[in-house]
């Protein structure tokens, strides 16, 4: 077995050193980038940044957000990976820290609002787009229940919502942090636990997803979930009868981003890709999807999301939201993890 | 002692010809070390890389039991440890006593539809888990048609994990409670007959203590795969805390490896335990297929065979009900609202560029996972149970084999990582490619397929190699012309189990695909992440008929080989 195995290996070595020679012929250059992005929405921006440079071949090695960034965490040794792109801008600040990344600033960077890219000069990440938080209410099953259409996060805290709301827990989805960090920064700390406290008496679940709420909602296991923008309006135009609320007093968000890996040998590509990714061109394929992206003036307004949605979002300080993860993640597992479930 | 199965053969071996064997025992071992390496390097050194992060801060400096203080510090911890240990053990309790019956009924009935009531027990594992939960929800879920059954009380929670995993293990414990009973000597019962023996006391007295390592290595494959696997608990476990989902929570939740390496070192506790129990087992048992054996042929009997044709039939029909309610996902255009007819989600899902592709990696790597796995395993099980020396290797041996099951294969996946991508490692090169997905699958499944080989190979009698040793016949020899043909049913039991699980594995691959070996479970994963569960049923639906026809040709082309090896099996009986 080990002498068959080892035969493999070097038919798999000589294949992939043919497979090189052919692209050295073709003067084409391979990029690796690992993403988070949805696999229509790859297929689109891979079209579109290929129209403009035929040269660059893209790799995408594709997971969830929580995926993909062990992954990567894991392969800090000696990275795979020439770019992230399309990943939570909470882990790219995580990638920063341990020194995974290294700065750059994309062609166009001024036309970037200030507030959707890293800080830094230049930027160790940019920003694509934006998500937030949403609600999904299933108004078949609610009807049924005789529930009333929420519109604000205190209106979950009713009495009559109890048993019918699922969230994602925030110790295992950064969808779940982001709420839960969201209503911290809007709020302060005393108004927003007593929220959530008032909130976990209603919770049907706390699920390790954050497009599950969503779903659930969609396929009426509960009605009410709370999820993100982008899978709320998928959900409902995938014909569930969901409504999609964004509560007034404000939404946690978070930010697609990309960023250049420090160890890659493809300096130059990389380098195309994050300027093609900071272009116009690029924000009109992601407002598609997203109803703000980070170059202003480009998005259009969607179905499902009202006008003023940005103005909704929260103010939010991604720096404080990770240095203070561990510490807000105890404080939650302490109150509300720790109860048993009660039927 | 740990091998004295293997030194102590019926007839007394003059020491003569122990030294005239000399080389052929030096060629044995040096095999035995070999998969030592092997398993040591694919199993071992990856897992090591990740536990060690156990002693260790997020920046790698030491920090002693620090972490493990912490971890046990967590409130919710005595729930979670009390919550996995009564909801693995009902599995178990459950699980056993159910695939014994089954496996009782088909070596042991003349009823009719045997290999498609074998088959049908493997669907579980013929379709990715994810679909059985989505299956499990919608019979018994808010809008499920069975809710009715359970009284009031909510699918989400213990008792859909059990129920789940009561069906994700049911295969892997048939197939070794199967091998254990396939392999009893016919003259056993022969004997007891004539001595007008009641049934119920051939059963206690013949076939129990035959099965006896069967059983015992079933349950501990079933209690450890529970204990480990986060898959089923984080889909339908609601609130319900257990050790596994802290894992899932450390490490993808909050990419904190070190707590995940306490947890993953907490989750192999069960392995020792098993280990200990297949250790004081060890010298106790006999085989009971000595060389003189006759294999067991039964009789007919009609109220037996109806009934255990009827007990057959209804675990099929509940197994089939799962997988029949994924499929009619895929068919229908939205659950739970637009139950029209739809072939939507199959356009959808084939157009899905990458998705055909991915579905050939899918089937180029299990057929490698079956090939070369099958070989490996049951070489490595022969090693053990069958030649002579080197104890410590040998303990060592069996260790290493029993502790895939408690890996979560999320802990596997970083750890190949770690190990294989790490820049001083001779055999980065091998990163990101077939091979290592293929070898990663290999020991993700490596303990029910080797607990199947030992116990079809325990129950043959030693008598084999010992009259061929006094014959000088070499022992790959007697390995080739008597091992293997009377061990056939169960080495072909194992390379179709090991295709099967690789056809739909995820929790270790989804960390070590490249983008040219993108595979088939982790797509259908997507999917169904995207909001796509139809089309996610769809791919699925696809995968397990194709597994089916594979099963199915696999199966035509090995009756041929069986009807050719087994015939003494026939021959003896008339």
């Amino acid at each position: 077995m080990k002498v068959a195995l080892g035969l493999r290996s070097l038919t798999v070595l000589s294949m992939a050193m043919l497979l090189m020679a052919g692209n050295a012929v073709a003067q084409k250059t391979d990029l690796n980038v690992y993403t988070a992005l949805e696999t229509d929405q790859l297929k689109a921006y891979t079209e579109g940044f290929n129209k403009a440079h035929p040269n660059i071949e893209l790799k995408w090695t594709r997971d969830s957000t929580g995926v993909i960034t062990s992954k990567l965490l894991a392969e800090k040794a000696n990275p795979v990976a020439d770019l992230v792109v399309g990943v939570s801008a909470s882990s790219l600040a995580v990638f920063a820290n341990e020194g995974m990344l290294q700065p750059y600033a994309p062609k166009g960077l001024d036309k970037i609002s200030k507030q959707y890219r890293d800080p830094a000069n230049p930027p160790m990440w940019v920003g694509m787009d934006v998500y937030g938080a949403a609600i999904c209410f299933n108004t078949v099953e609610a009807a049924k229940l005789k529930l009333p259409k929420p519109q604000t996060w205190q209106d979950l805290t009713k009495p009559i919502y109890k048993g019918r709301i699922v969230m994602p827990n925030p110790a295992s989805s950064g969808t779940g942090y982001l709420d839960v960090s969201g209503w911290i920064q809007m709020w302060g700390d005393a108004k927003a636990w007593k929220f959530m406290d008032g909130l976990h008496e209603n919770i049907a679940q706390y699920t390790h997803s954050g497009s599950k709420p969503c779903k659930q909602a969609g396929a009426g296991e509960f009605p009410i979930g709370v999820s993100f923008e982008y899978r709320a309006v998928t959900t409902k135009k995938s014909g569930a009868p969901i409504d999609i609320i964004f509560p007034t007093e404000g939404l946690g968000w978070d930010l697609e981003a990309s960023g250049i890996m420090k160890t890659t040998k493809k300096l130059e590509a990389a380098r195309t890709l994050m300027d093609w990714l900071a272009t116009k061109d690029a924000m009109e394929l992601y407002a598609k999807n997203f109803a703000v992206v980070a170059m202003p003036g480009i998005a259009k307004p969607l179905d499902f999301v009202p006008a003023d949605y940005e103005k909704r979002l929260a103010k939010i300080d991604f720096a404080w939201s990770a240095k203070n993860r561990d510490k807000i993640l105890a404080e939650w597992t302490k109150r509300f993890d720790s109860k048993s479930e009660k039927k | 002692m740990p091998t004295s199965a293997s030194t102590l053969p019926a007839v007394p071996m003059p020491a003569r010809l122990t030294l005239r064997a000399h080389w052929q025992d030096r060629l044995a071992q040096g095999l035995l070390l070999a998969s030592c390496v092997a398993l040591a390097l694919f199993l071992l050194a990856p897992l090591a890389m990740i536990l060690i992060k156990s002693v260790q801060d997020k920046d790698g400096v030491f920090v002693g039991l620090q972490q493990f203080r912490e971890y046990l510090a967590t409130p919710a911890l005595k729930e979670s440890i009390w919550n996995t240990l009564w909801v693995s053990t009902s599995v178990t309790l459950i699980v056993v006593p159910l695939a014994f019956v089954y496996a009782y009924a088909l070596t042991r009935s003349c009823m009719r539809g045997k290999g498609a009531l074998r088959v049908i027990a493997l669907t579980p594992i013929l379709a990715p888990s994810l679909l059985s939960a989505i299956s499990f929800i919608q019979w018994f879920g808010t809008q499920g048609l069975l809710k009715f059954m359970l009284g009031g009380a909510s699918i989400y929670g213990p008792i859909g994990i059990i129920m789940s995993a009561v069906y994700a293990t049911f295969p892997h414990a048939l197939m070794i409670v199967l091998t254990a009973l396939l392999l009893s000597d016919g003259r056993l019962y022969e004997v007891a007959e004539s001595l007008r023996t009641p049934t119920w006391r051939k059963f206690f007295t013949i076939t129990l203590p035959g099965a006896k390592y069967g059983l015992v290595s079933a349950a501990m494959v079933v209690f450890s795969y529970t204990v480990s696997d986060f898959g089923i608990p984080k889909v339908i476990g609601g609130n319900f805390n257990i050790l596994a989902i802290d894992i899932f929570k450390q490490v993808i939740g909050q990419q904190n490896f070190n707590k995940g390496a306490v947890v993953g070192l907490i989750l192999l506790l069960p392995v020792l335990l098993a280990f200990i129990v297949d250790w004081s087992m060890q010298g106790r048992l006999h085989a009971q297929f000595s060389a003189r054996a006759v294999p067991y042929v039964p009789k007919r009997s009609p109220w037996f065979d109806t009934s255990m044709f009827a007990y057959c039939c209804i675990v099929s029909l509940l197994l089939l009900l799962v997988l029949g309610m994924a499929i009619y996902t895929s068919f229908i255009k939205l659950w739970p609202y637009d139950k029209s007819f739809s072939l939507r989600h199959y356009t959808y899902g084939l157009i899905d560029a990458g998705v055909i592709s991915s579905f050939f990696n899918s089937l180029e790597m299990a057929l490698y996972v079956a090939l070369f796995g099958t070989i490996f395993i049951f070489g490595v099980a022969y090693l053990l149970e069958k030649t002579r020396g080197m104890p410590l290797a040998k303990s060592a041996l069996r260790l290493l084999a029993a502790m895939p099951m408690a890996v979560p294969g999320m802990v596997l996946g970083l750890g190949y990582i770690l190990f294989f991508n790490h820049p001083d490692n001779p055999l980065n090169g091998m990163y990101h490619t077939m091979t290592i997905l293929v070898l990663a699958t290999i020991v993700h499944y490596y303990t029910s397929s080797h607990l199947t080989a030992v116990t079809a190979l325990k129950a043959l009698d030693n008598e084999f190699e010992a009259v061929s040793a006094s014959l000088k016949v070499p022992f790959y020899k007697t390995f080739f012309r008597v091992t293997v043909p009377v061990c056939l049913p169960a080495i072909l039991d194992i390379g179709r189990y090991l295709f099967v699980n690789a056809m739909v594995t995820i929790s270790a691959v989804v960390f070590l695909y490249s983008p040219t070996t993108q595979l088939a479970a982790v797509a259908i994963l997507n999917m169904d992440e995207a909001g796509e569960v139809g089309a996610a049923a769809a791919m699925a639906t696809l995968i397990v008929v194709s597994s089916t026809l594979v099963c199915v040709a696999y199966a035509l082309l090995t009756r041929f080989l069986l009807t050719r090896t087994q015939q003494w099996r026939v021959a003896h009986a008339s």
